[in-house]
């Protein structure tokens, strides 16, 4: 039951993924962040089989960051999501593949373009305008349908996101302890306060 | 002579429906069986079959039965809403897209269908005779609270045998008020002001508990109704075809409509912007 969700705008993308690190019936941190910062201008987030979540972000976060070493160059949103499927890719037909699910949220300054990624452990890529994994595709894609425009400003999104989050709390069995919000601009990657104590019943 | 007494003696009904005569012409009208009955479009009907029913995990129930849906109701200040979509499956093979899944219990009563098509359609046509029968009796109309009962305990005594089916009862009695129950093959009943019910109802609760308030307006509430039934059958392969639309009231429900679901996705994208993630050029 982790969630993550992604939203892009007119010139940014929230990423939010949820606190909660559940291992069977238990909650064994309540404040856990399922995000790494791959560069300046892309986040990714990650959920799925415990152990290797960590491990693949882990890996792709420092060989991204050893390829700008080696060229002086700063991968765009486009160049990381390619790296990143072509590595899910390779290990799932291997002896052992990564069984992650990753939101890609990226802000390509050059474009100027804000982008979202989703990526399966199948290795399956889509260019979103907005995205979602595991339980919450089921609840939130149908809200998102509906309310999402293109050229929305950073407000609406998190407004969005509250809509969001408030129907997992309203519909979803299990407490995820609320959401880590992160937004990437052209200014990089920034946390956002995000209330996440408001109670919500169903009607 | 007696078969003469015999045509003058007969009691005055056994002239009633049809006569011999008649129904032999009848039976030579009707076409012989035959076998040229409708096949699924699949190159091996016969494999298609073995996939579709599993005798393996369930010698007694072997034929698969019909499952995904999606139908909603919910209460507000002017009555009850009652939505679904039409469409009906076997497995991955779409059965129909033009199933009525509200059953008009009577003039004042809904009962949706979401489960297997044949439990619900039997045992709601069942529920309408009982209730029926209680207003014959009692000389006042069934509650809603009462008719869900007998639904309730009615599947409750077949319960581990088999039945799928998931229920909404919704109605407006002079008691009761607008009332809306859900009941399930489970022997679940309970009372809301909302429910979903259905591989699409995840979907269907994404949009309507975003925006439902119990003072919406009779337009609102429609729109709403409408909107979250589309945005199911968007997204659930399962569930698609029409959107059937009910508006109960005190004075018995009224039909808004059983449309196609193409033309109003169409529409609700380009004139409203929904649905961002539909592309509709290639780039």
């Amino acid at each position: 039951m982790e969630v993550l969700l992604g939203i892009t705008g007119k010139d940014f993308t929230i990423i939010a993924a949820s606190k909660a690190a559940m291992r069977g019936a238990t909650v064994l941190k309540a404040t856990d962040d399922k995000t790494r910062e791959l560069n300046a201008h892309n986040l990714m987030a990650f959920s799925g089989e415990a152990g290797d979540t960590i491990q693949f972000a882990e890996y792709i976060q420092a060989n991204i960051q050893l390829y700008s070493m080696r060229n002086a160059t700063e991968l765009g949103p486009a160049a990381v999501s390619a790296y990143v499927r072509g590595e899910v890719a390779s290990a799932l037909r291997s002896r052992r593949p990564y069984t992650v699910n990753l939101l890609l949220g990226g802000f390509d300054p050059i474009k100027e373009k804000p982008s979202l990624y989703w990526i399966d452990y199948l290795a399956a890529m889509a260019d979103v305008p907005y995205a979602a994994h595991g339980y919450a595709q089921y609840y939130c894609l149908s809200i998102l349908d509906k309310h999402h425009r293109p050229d929305i400003s950073l407000d609406e999104g998190i407004k969005m996101l509250g809509m969001c989050t408030d129907e997992l709390k309203r519909r979803l069995p299990i407490d995820f302890k609320g959401v880590y919000v992160k937004v990437i601009t052209k200014d990089g990657i920034r946390e956002l306060e995000f209330g996440n104590d408001k109670a919500v019943l169903p009607a | 002579m007696d078969s003469l007494v015999a045509q003058y003696s007969q009691p005055a009904y056994a002239s009633e429906g049809y006569s011999q005569d008649e129904q032999q012409e009848l039976s030579e009208v009707t076409p012989p069986l035959s076998l040229k009955f409708a096949l699924p479009p699949v190159a091996q009907p016969s494999a298609w079959l073995r996939a579709m029913t599993d005798d393996y995990s369930n010698p007694n129930c072997p034929i698969k039965i019909a499952h995904g849906t999606t139908t909603l109701a919910f209460r507000f200040q002017g009555g009850i809403i009652v939505c679904t979509d039409s469409r009906a499956t076997a497995g991955s093979w779409i059965a129909s897209q033009t199933v009525k899944k509200v059953i008009e219990i009577n003039n004042c009563l809904l009962g949706t269908m979401a489960g297997g098509a044949a439990d619900c359609q039997y045992w709601l046509a069942y529920l309408g005779m009982q209730c029926r029968l209680h207003e014959l009796r009692h000389k006042r109309r069934i509650s809603v609270a009462a008719a869900s009962k007998i639904l309730a305990n009615l599947v409750y005594s077949y319960k581990g045998m088999g039945l799928s089916m998931g229920t909404m009862c919704a109605g407006v009695t002079p008691q009761e008020g607008p009332a809306l129950y859900y009941i399930d093959s489970d022997g679940t009943r309970l009372a809301g002001n909302l429910f979903c019910v259905g591989s699409g109802q995840t979907f269907a609760y994404g949009v309507l508990d975003a925006e439902y308030r119990y003072d919406l307006t009779e337009q609102e509430a429609l729109d709403l109704g409408r909107r979250s039934i589309l945005a199911a059958m968007h997204r659930d392969a399962y569930s698609g075809g029409s959107i059937n639309l009910y508006h109960v009231k005190e004075d018995g429900w009224v039909k808004h409509g059983f449309s196609d679901m193409n033309p109003i996705f169409w529409d609700t994208k380009l004139t409203k912007g929904e649905f961002s993630n539909v592309v509709t050029s290639m780039d």
